[in-house]
C-alpha cells in the first residue's frame, strides 16, 4: 500500500495558510500599542524601512531554505539547516525551530482559547449591563481557574483543552485535508470581519462624554508624522522587534510550510503575496480598530495611559456594548472571531515543525504526530494556566516566544548568506520565481539584514535602564531589568527573592488605603503617598496574617503579611526550568536523528 | 484630524492595499506549472 505524500492541494491555499502563519493577534494587538507607545506617526516610517531591510528578505531566506530543505526530504529546522552546510553542530540551531512552536503553542493556544470563550459569552450577552470595571474583572475571574464565569468548573481548562484538541484534530488532517481548509475559510472571514470593524470605528467619531472622546483622535495620534521621533534608537527597536514578530520569522514555521513546494515552483511571489497580505491586515485593519474605537468612548488621554494586550479582553467587550443590542453581538462576534481565526492559523503552523520532524526521521503518522504535539503542548501549557498570575505565562513568552526567535533568525541568515554562500542562496531565491527580483537585495540579505538582526539582539541583550539611549551613551550604561542578562539576573525582582518565606513583602512605597477580608481572602491596597491613587493591590488567602493597617505609610521592602510563601521567583525559574528541559529533550530527539540516518546511511 | 496625519494614512494604506492586491492577483493568474506540480488539486490532470 502506498502512503500519500503530505502536499498543499492548491497555490492560493498555500498563500493563505503562509499568510495565516504569520497573521496573529499582534497584527490587531501588538502593532497598535507599539505605535501608540513610540511616538503614533513617526513608527510607521522606521516600520515600513524595517520591513523592506528585514522583513521581505527574511521571508526570502525562510521560503528558500524551506524549498531547498524538501528537496532532500527535510521538513523541519534541525535537518533543513543541517542540510546546507558541512558543520554538523548548525542542526542544534535548527532544534530552534521545533522549540519555539511548542513553547508557544503552550501558552498561545490558552489565549486562542479566550477568544473562543468571548465568542461564547459575546453570543450569550454576559457583558450586557456591566460597567467597564465590572468587564475588566470579569477578565481576571475568568483567568483565576479556581472561579467560572459559565457555571462550567475550571471554565478556563475546560476552554483550554477544547481549544487544543481542535488543533490536534486539524492538524491530523493534514496540510491540504486541515490546514490549508482552515486558512481558506479563516482569512477571507478574518478580513471580512476586520474590513467591518475598520469601516465602523473609524466612522464613529466623538461616542464618549468627555471632551477628548473621538476616533478621530485616536487615528489622528496614530498617523501624525513626528519626525524628530526618528532619531531616536528606542523606536527603530520597536519597529524592527514589530517587522520581526509580525512575520512570524526565526520560528521555523515558514521552513516547514516551503518544504512542500516543489524547487520549479514559484517562491519569490508567493513569499511577497503572504508577506503584504499580513501587511495589509495589520497597517490597514489592525491600526484601525483598536485604537479608534478605545478613543472613541474613553478618550485619548485613555488609550496613551492604558494601551496595552489586555484592552482586547478587558476593554472592547464594554466598549461594543454601546453599539446597542444586536450590533454588541455582532461586535463582539466579529472581533473575538477575528482574534480565533487569527489565532488558530498560527497555531497550526506551529505543530508542522513537529509532524514533519517526526514523519522524517522517525516516520511516525500524522495522528501519532498531532497527538504527541497535543500532549507536548499541554504538559508544558498546563503551568501557563495554573500560574498565570505567577508569571509563568510571561516567563514562556519571553524566552520562547521572543528571544529564541532573534537567536535563530541570527542564525539562519548568517548560514544562508555566508556559510551556504549568497550566490547559491540568490540562485535558490529566484528558481522557478515567478517575479524578478531585484538585485539590490543581494547586498541587502548578506549585509544588511545581519547587521539589523546583530543590532536588535545586542540592544535587547544590553537594553539601557528606562529604554534611554541617549543617556546611557552620554552618562554611562545602566542595564534595564527587561534587558536580556537583566532578565538571567531577575533585576526586575526587588522583593520577594527568595523562593519559600514567612513573609511577604511590598514591592511599592505609599499608604495602605484599605484593608479588607472578604470570604477567602484579605486584600490590602497600597495608595500613593501623594493622591492614594492604587498603586498596587495583595491578595492573600485566609491562612496568612495581614501585618499592616489602613492609613500606615510603607516602603519598598515592608512586610505586608506574614505566613507560609511561595514566591513568584520560584515559578518563574521552574519556567526556565521547564523550557530548558524542553530544548534539551528536542536537541537530545535530533542527535538520536542524527544516529538513526548514519544508521541508514542516510549521512 | 490633521492634513499632515490624513495624507500619511491615506497614502500609507492605499499604497500596502495596493501591492497586497498585485501580488495577490499575481498569485491568482499566473498559469500553473506543468505536473507534477507542488499542488495536489490539479494531480488527475495529463502529466
Amino acid at each position: 500500500m502506498s502512503v500519500k505524500q503530505e502536499s498543499w492541494g492548491t497555490r492560493v491555499g498555500l498563500v493563505l495558510a503562509m499568510a495565516g502563519n504569520a497573521v496573529g493577534l499582534g497584527n490587531f494587538l501588538r502593532f497598535p500599542v507599539q505605535a501608540v507607545q513610540n511616538g503614533g506617526g513617526a513608527f510607521i516610517i522606521p516600520y515600513l524601512i524595517c520591513f523592506l531591510l528585514m522583513g521581505i528578505p527574511l521571508l526570502w531566506i525562510e521560503w528558500s531554505m524551506g524549498r531547498y530543505g524538501g528537496r532532500f526530504g527535510n521538513h523541519s529546522t534541525p535537518f533543513i539547516l543541517d542540510n546546507m552546510t558541512k558543520k554538523r553542530l548548525w542542526k542544534y540551531f535548527g532544534v530552534f525551530g521545533i522549540f519555539t512552536n511548542i513553547a508557544v503553542a503552550a501558552y498561545y493556544c490558552y489565549i486562542e482559547s479566550w477568544t473562543m470563550s468571548y465568542v461564547y459569552h459575546s453570543v450569550m450577552q454576559t457583558f450586557v449591563g456591566m460597567d467597564q470595571n465590572a468587564v475588566a474583572k470579569f477578565f481576571t475571574t475568568y483567568v483565576d481557574i479556581e472561579k467560572s464565569t459559565t457555571g462550567i468548573p475550571y471554565e478556563a481548562i475546560v476552554f483550554y483543552l477544547v481549544c487544543l484538541s481542535l488543533n490536534i484534530y486539524i492538524l491530523s488532517r493534514g496540510l491540504s485535508g486541515g490546514v490549508e481548509k482552515v486558512a481558506k475559510i479563516g482569512m477571507p472571514l478574518l478580513i471580512l470581519f476586520g474590513i467591518f470593524l475598520a469601516i465602523k470605528s473609524v466612522s464613529m467619531g466623538h461616542a464618549g462624554a468627555c471632551a477628548d472622546c473621538d476616533s478621530a483622535l485616536g487615528l489622528n495620534f496614530l498617523w501624525q508624522p513626528q519626525f524628530d521621533s526618528l532619531t531616536n534608537p528606542k523606536v527603530w527597536l520597536a519597529a524592527a522587534g514589530q517587522i520581526f514578530f509580525t512575520l512570524s520569522v526565526g520560528m521555523g514555521t515558514i521552513h516547514c510550510y516551503a518544504a512542500y513546494v516543489r524547487s520549479k515552483d514559484d517562491i519569490a511571489l508567493n513569499a511577497m503575496s503572504a508577506g503584504w497580505m499580513n501587511g495589509f491586515v495589520e497597517i490597514v485593519l489592525g491600526a484601525s480598530i483598536v485604537i479608534p474605537i478605545a478613543a472613541g468612548y474613553l478618550g485619548l488621554e485613555w488609550v496613551k495611559e492604558n494601551a496595552g494586550f489586555s484592552m482586547a479582553f478587558q476593554t472592547m467587550p464594554y466598549l461594543f456594548q454601546q453599539w446597542g443590542s444586536v450590533l454588541s453581538v455582532v461586535g463582539g462576534v466579529m472581533w473575538f472571531g477575528l482574534l480565533f481565526f487569527a489565532g488558530i492559523t498560527s497555531s497550526l503552523a506551529m505543530g508542522t515543525p513537529w509532524m514533519g520532524f517526526m514523519k522524517d526521521e522517525f516516520n511516525w503518522s500524522r495522528n501519532k504526530s498531532a497527538l504527541t504535539f497535543g500532549a507536548l503542548t499541554l504538559a508544558m501549557g498546563l503551568p501557563t494556566v495554573y500560574f498565570y498570575n505567577e508569571g509563568v505565562f510571561g516567563e514562556y513568552d519571553y524566552w520562547a516566544g521572543t528571544v529564541s526567535l532573534v537567536i535563530f533568525a541570527l542564525a539562519e541568515v548568517i548560514l544562508f548568506g555566508w556559510v551556504f554562500g549568497i550566490d547559491k542562496g540568490w540562485k535558490e531565491l529566484n528558481s522557478g520565481a515567478d517575479i524578478k527580483v531585484p538585485g539590490v537585495f543581494k547586498p541587502i540579505i548578506k549585509y544588511v539584514t545581519p547587521l539589523l538582526l546583530l543590532f536588535v539582539f545586542v540592544a535587547s541583550l544590553i537594553t539601557p535602564k528606562d529604554n534611554d539611549w541617549n543617556k546611557a551613551i552620554t552618562q554611562g550604561w545602566e542595564l534595564d531589568a527587561s534587558s536580556i542578562i537583566g532578565q538571567i539576573q531577575n533585576k526586575g525582582v526587588i522583593v520577594n527573592r527568595d523562593y519559600f518565606a514567612d513573609n511577604y513583602q511590598s514591592a511599592v512605597a505609599g499608604i495602605v488605603t484599605s484593608v479588607e477580608t472578604t470570604g477567602t481572602r484579605h486584600i490590602i491596597v497600597i495608595g500613593s503617598a501623594e493622591s492614594e491613587k492604587p498603586v498596587a493591590t495583595y491578595k492573600f488567602k485566609k491562612d496568612k496574617s495581614v501585618s499592616v493597617s489602613e492609613g500606615q505609610e510603607i516602603s519598598v521592602g515592608d512586610i505586608v503579611a506574614k505566613g507560609s510563601f511561595t514566591h513568584n521567583i520560584f515559578y518563574t525559574d521552574m519556567a526556565r526550568l521547564f523550557l530548558l528541559s524542553l530544548f534539551l529533550f528536542l536537541c537530545f530527539l535530533v542527535y538520536r536523528a542524527t544516529v538513526l540516518r548514519e544508521k541508514n546511511g542516510r549521512i | 484630524m490633521t492634513t499632515s496625519a490624513i495624507i500619511t494614512m491615506v497614502v500609507v494604506q492605499v499604497i500596502v492595499t495596493i501591492i497586497t492586491a498585485y501580488f495577490f492577483y499575481k498569485v491568482l493568474t499566473t498559469p500553473p506549472r506543468a505536473e507534477p506540480d507542488s499542488f495536489s488539486e490539479n494531480d488527475d490532470e495529463q502529466r
